[in-house]
């Protein structure tokens, strides 16, 4: 079904993004062409199918990949400097934004 | 579950969600330092701040953690859980998601089971799972960039956090007071979580909501970071009369999120965060699937210490205390050792068990000191002499509790009550020439007492004569002459036989 | 030497090591090829500290302690973050940004002796098709600069086959690689999911990204792939723990022998994606069952005569099922939406890159940052990820792609009991013009349907040049492979271009 511009409206909420009338419209009219292309899936038969999260999922031999887990050790150095050199906003080390309330 | 109590005809129904910071040296994601306390940012690396192109790798202590948690409350491992992303902006948040576990978390069921005034009560879990830990916005400072901003330090961002969910199975703040006491013992029991309150490496939040008896659960009011015990009673019982004031004031209770503020002792809805309710899970395609091994669930198992309720039992069944005594003496791993040790050194479980919930205890709430620092006070095995000592008629107890008050005093920085406390006698710390300088030996040479004895009766004949009219009572008023007589050292035991047979 | 520009990474290689030429001399000349950034293919470069590597690789070259690509100039694709040099992902959200690290990729190719030449133009985020979608403009193909290069990885195709620069990186998420290499008449290959680190990858679709090399020909990309890959242990959970192996070790071998099992290579066609027409069927049997949906797309006689080539040079070519692979269209869009979704949001004003000048309250900065950093394609892509995830839809579009992704891996598989390679079109035509299909992105989308499948099933898979069409824009075959098979299509690509060396060899006009 297509999305309605109430539907634009939620998910540039949630995505954070601000939509200009015309840019309501316009992305409104470009999602609905694409999931004209999508509805092709709502047909496909997958029952008893798992679901694909990681691609070497399928490779031969390797079964499902297993998270790999790393010792127990800090070795990152303090980098503030360097991590904070393209900071939009600081003060005294801190990332400064507008005010937040709780 | 024993009959609910009402309050004003409603029944409550609470349920808990503990956020538990695990002591590890890295974060979950990161290398970066898990210590508390760093200058703002300083301890939040690439990974900590998503610089673009960072990924995540997994802790393996994190894990280990979150199977000895599934293991001491009796909870399946999962041999195959997923992390997903819970997305949200939030400036504390810095990948605007944050990986979690959604739909098969590594830790599922268990229960906590504790005693709240003699009666076993058991609360059981729906899970547990491994998360990342967020950053602080700080809001304090009104000068940050020149006012009305807030700074943001992501030092705590990605330390791992396992958050326990409890089902709603408490129907008191009492109970859910007990319940997070025996959570955070335990916790801290296997060392899986420091425990600090003050630092927020324990934060529960507590689903509220009353009922009728019977009728269906009630909407839920999730009190937020209740990080003490003292509050988190407080924080219930205010909004269980604040619910229940609403819903017969013949108002709805809208779900919400609320804040407990010490200061007024009241509660006070957040600002909702927006769009919260759809914070669009999927699995985090960065992170394979965790897989743990039922070899590994069994390492953890064999190096498992013993949990406090076991060890209880352990304390009735070998050592015949009464169940109170055990569960008193295992709050604390540090307790519990301290007893064995004593215990084994002195043969006499039941004498130590009094002396530790007694003397020991008063002296260390006294001083406001955790148990873990009472053996540099006085040791196991001081404690156990001591008791030897009682039991053997050398010394009475109230000698005894100054014998512990200078060992106490010794040992504490205050060198001139240690000097007073031995005076001349040589070796620190020697019960027995504490006893001796002190001179509190009991006077167990019947030849000396039988003669004070004969000087207080020829002190005395009004007592005597009354006594031999048949008055028991006046018997003590010739004890306590003779104790006094003997500066306390006579066994007044011996003295009521001696007097018994003189006065025939 | 003049036109060393004109050499590949193996030929340069050999002039280094044997001291024949300075990785000074080699880089300067490469930078007089970057003046006026021909074509807008770079993104950034640096002079000072590209000689600078240079003189240190001379330094280990005279030392004898060079790596085995000590002093090649190589210029990476923009998503991958670089300290030495500006990294912004084609996006106005990165402007001027500068990481404290170097990916992966980069570093392992600095340690092979590699000099850095500089950044490349891509589209923003590395979504588009077209380079288009770059917030630093358009890149142009070398071959006809009226046309686009392709994209994502349109700087990296453009500049290697304008003779900027011997070897570049690129990514590959759904075809990224492959198609700017088909548009730009150069060698492409993006290997197995997992087997090149995506740490320091500004990141796309994090299930289906990948880094691979591009260069001129199939030889050249072997050597690279060697010293790209290799496990990151420590870096990226996603990254196989295979050790890194030499690509480079099967070039040499006849197609008569390259079977998995020592016999004849045997190269399976999706019967799905026959171009030609019924009276055509006759040379490749079973292909008149072919579906005739896609029927005479552009690309058909130069991809019909490759095959033809190859079993010229002793391989067998036989029709194989891929079941609707074009479902993989919806499928992939729906998942790499999802993924980039959530990957973007860390692009907040907070930490890092653009925030807003003018705004009020936190959401506003949000709303005002991402509106003005992001272009109008990855703005698309975020709210069609944030829509399939968003509550009540999960099931129907995301679980299904993935269920479907299964499906599509699967089928592959089933392919490759059958066959050893897979052989296909990179793409139904060759480049169109700039602006051509800007404002029809569902054109775009659909220009990916014979990259995709591959992508979906994380194997490796490559576009090697075979022709060019009536208006002499280049044509590219994909190969696509099993597994950890990468040796193998570099093995088959080498053997055409020994026999084929018209088409990888052949120059843009733009350069006479």
């Amino acid at each position: 079904m297509p999305l309605t511009p109430a539907d634009i409206s939620r998910i540039a909420k949630l995505a954070r993004l601000e939509l200009a009338p015309v840019e309501h419209e316009e992305m409104l009219n470009k999602i609905n062409a694409f999931f004209s292309i999508v509805e092709q899936i709502e047909g496909v038969n997958t029952e008893g199918v798992e679901p694909m999260a990681h691609p070497v999922d399928a490779m031969q031999g390797s079964g499902p990949m297993a998270l790999r887990l790393r010792p127990d050790l800090a070795s990152e150095p303090n980098d503030r400097e360097a991590n904070q050199r393209s900071a939009p906003a600081v003060e005294r080390g801190l990332f400064l934004v507008p005010k937040v309330i709780e | 579950m024993s009959a609910a109590k009402l309050v004003h005809g409603y029944e409550v129904v609470i349920g808990f969600e503990t956020h538990t910071q695990l002591a590890t040296q890295s974060k979950i994601f990161s290398r970066a330092s898990t210590a508390f306390g760093a200058e703002p940012n300083t301890q939040a690396c690439a990974v900590d701040l998503a610089l673009p192109g960072t990924l995540p790798v997994m802790n393996r202590a994190a894990v280990e953690c979150a199977i000895q948690l599934g293991l001491a409350l009796g909870s399946h491992i999962a041999p195959r859980s997923v992390f997903a992303r819970k997305n949200y902006f939030y400036p504390d948040l810095p990948k605007g998601y944050q990986i979690s576990q959604f739909e098969i978390p590594v830790v599922q069921g268990g229960a906590v089971s504790f005693l709240l005034d003699g009666d076993a009560k058991t609360v059981r879990l729906v899970r547990a799972h491994l998360e990342e830990d967020a950053g602080k916005s700080l809001h304090e400072d009104a000068s940050l960039g020149g006012g009305g901003q807030s700074g943001i330090d992501l030092n705590r961002a990605g330390t791992p956090l396992l958050e326990i969910v409890t089902e709603p199975d408490m129907r008191s703040s009492e109970e859910a007071v007990a319940y997070a006491k025996e959570l955070h013992k335990i916790v801290t029991w296997i060392g899986m979580c420091d425990g600090n309150m003050q630092e927020g490496s324990f934060r529960c939040d507590a689903n509220v909501s009353v009922r009728k008896p019977g009728a269906p659960l009630g909407t839920r009011r999730e009190i937020k970071n209740l990080n003490s015990f003292k509050f988190m009673q407080q924080a219930i019982d205010y909004e269980v009369r604040w619910q229940i004031e609403q819903i017969e004031d013949g108002h709805a209770i809208q779900q919400a999120t609320v804040l407990f503020n010490p200061e007024t002792g009241e509660t006070r809805a957040m600002r909702t965060k927006e769009d919260a309710a759809d914070y669009r899970y999927f699995p985090d395609p960065d992170l394979p699937p965790l897989v743990i091994a039922p070899e590994w669930v069994e390492r953890v198992r064999s190096e498992m210490t013993e949990l406090p309720r076991a060890m209880a039992e352990r304390f009735v069944r070998d050592y015949g205390l009464p169940e109170y005594d055990a569960a008193t003496l295992t709050q604390s791993k540090a307790m519990a050792a301290y007893f064995e040790e004593t215990a084994k050194a002195c043969g006499q479980p039941k004498l130590a068990s009094n002396w530790i919930m007694g003397e020991v205890s008063r002296r260390m709430n006294a001083d406001d000191m955790d148990f873990s620092h009472v053996a540099q006070r006085v040791s196991a095995f001081q404690l156990a002499t001591l008791v030897i000592r009682i039991n053997d008629n050398v010394i009475s107890n109230s000698a005894a509790r100054q014998v512990f008050e200078s060992l106490w005093a010794l040992a504490s920085n205050d060198v001139t009550v240690a000097l007073t406390g031995v005076g001349a006698v040589g070796t620190v710390g020697d019960v027995d020439a504490i006893i001796e300088s002190k001179g509190l030996k009991q006077m167990n040479d019947s030849g000396e007492l039988e003669k004070i004895i004969d000087e207080v009766l020829a002190a005395n004949p009004k007592n005597v004569e009354e006594y031999k009219a048949g008055n028991a009572k006046a018997l003590n008023g010739l004890v306590g002459p003779i104790m006094k007589a003997s500066k306390g050292k006579a066994n007044p035991a011996q003295v009521n036989d001696l007097l018994k047979k003189k006065l025939g | 030497m003049n036109d060393l520009h004109h050499l590949g990474v193996a030929e340069l290689a050999a002039l280094l090591q044997t001291k024949q030429v300075s990785a000074v001399e080699v880089a300067t000349r490469f930078l007089a090829q970057l003046g006026g950034n021909p074509h807008n293919a770079f993104s950034d470069v640096n002079s000072e500290v590209t000689l600078e590597q240079a003189r240190a690789s001379d330094a280990k070259l005279a030392a004898g302690t060079a790596g085995p690509l000590e002093g090649v100039p190589i210029a990476h694709k923009d998503v991958f973050v670089t300290k030495d040099f500006v990294t912004t992902a084609g996006s106005k959200m990165l402007r001027g940004y500068r990481s404290p690290f170097d990916a992966t990729v980069v570093r392992k190719l600095r340690e092979a002796g590699m000099v850095t030449l500089g950044k490349l133009n891509c589209d923003e985020f590395a979504m588009g098709s077209s380079n288009e979608n770059s917030a630093f403009g358009a890149v142009s193909n070398p071959w006809e600069t009226s046309h686009v290069p392709g994209g994502s990885s349109g700087g990296s195709a453009a500049a290697v086959a304008a003779r900027l620069t011997p070897a570049a990186t690129g990514t590959d998420t759904g075809g990224s690689i492959r198609q700017p290499a088909a548009f730009c008449g150069i060698t492409g290959i993006k290997p197995t999911y997992g087997r090149a680190s995506r740490y320091g990858m500004v990141a796309f679709a994090s299930s289906l990204d990948q880094a691979g090399p591009m260069a001129r020909s199939a030889e050249d990309c072997a050597l690279l792939l060697s010293a790209m890959c290799g496990p990151d242990v420590d870096r990226d959970s996603t990254s196989l723990d295979i050790a890194a192996t030499d690509y480079a070790r099967d070039l040499e071998r006849p197609l008569a022998r390259a079977g998995k099992d020592g016999g004849p290579l045997k190269i399976g066609f999706p019967r799905a994606w026959w171009g030609g027409s019924e009276e055509e069927t006759e040379w490749l049997d079973g292909m008149a069952a072919a579906p005739s949906h896609l029927r005479q797309w552009e690309t058909w006689p130069k991809i019909n005569g490759a095959l033809q080539s190859l079993v010229d040079l002793g391989a067998k070519v036989f029709p194989v099922t891929l079941n609707k692979p074009e479902l993989a269209i919806p499928v992939y869009y729906i998942v790499a939406c999802a993924e980039a979704s959530s990957n973007l949001s860390r692009f907040d004003g907070v930490k890092f890159g653009h925030r807003a000048a003018q705004y009020g309250d936190l959401l506003d900065m949000y709303q005002k940052t991402r509106s003005e950093g992001f272009g109008n394609e990855v703005k698309r892509r975020i709210m069609t990820g944030a829509y399939v995830l968003s509550h009540g839809y999960y099931d129907a579009y995301y679980l299904q792609a993935q269920k479907i992704r299964r499906m599509i891996a699967d089928d592959f598989q089933r392919a490759f009991a059958e066959c050893d390679v897979i052989a296909g079109p990179v793409a139904p035509t060759t480049a169109w013009k700039l602006g051509e299909k800007a404002d029809d992105p569902v054109a775009n989308y659909l220009a990916d349907i014979f990259t995709l499948p591959a992508s979906l099933a994380g194997l490796p898979c490559m576009s090697v040049p075979v022709g060019f069409d009536e208006a002499g824009m280049p044509v590219g075959l994909q190969l696509i492979g099993n597994y950890l098979d990468e040796a193998r299509l570099l093995n088959v690509a080498h053997q055409f271009q020994l026999a084929h060396s018209e088409f990888h060899n052949a120059q843009p006009g733009s350069l006479a």
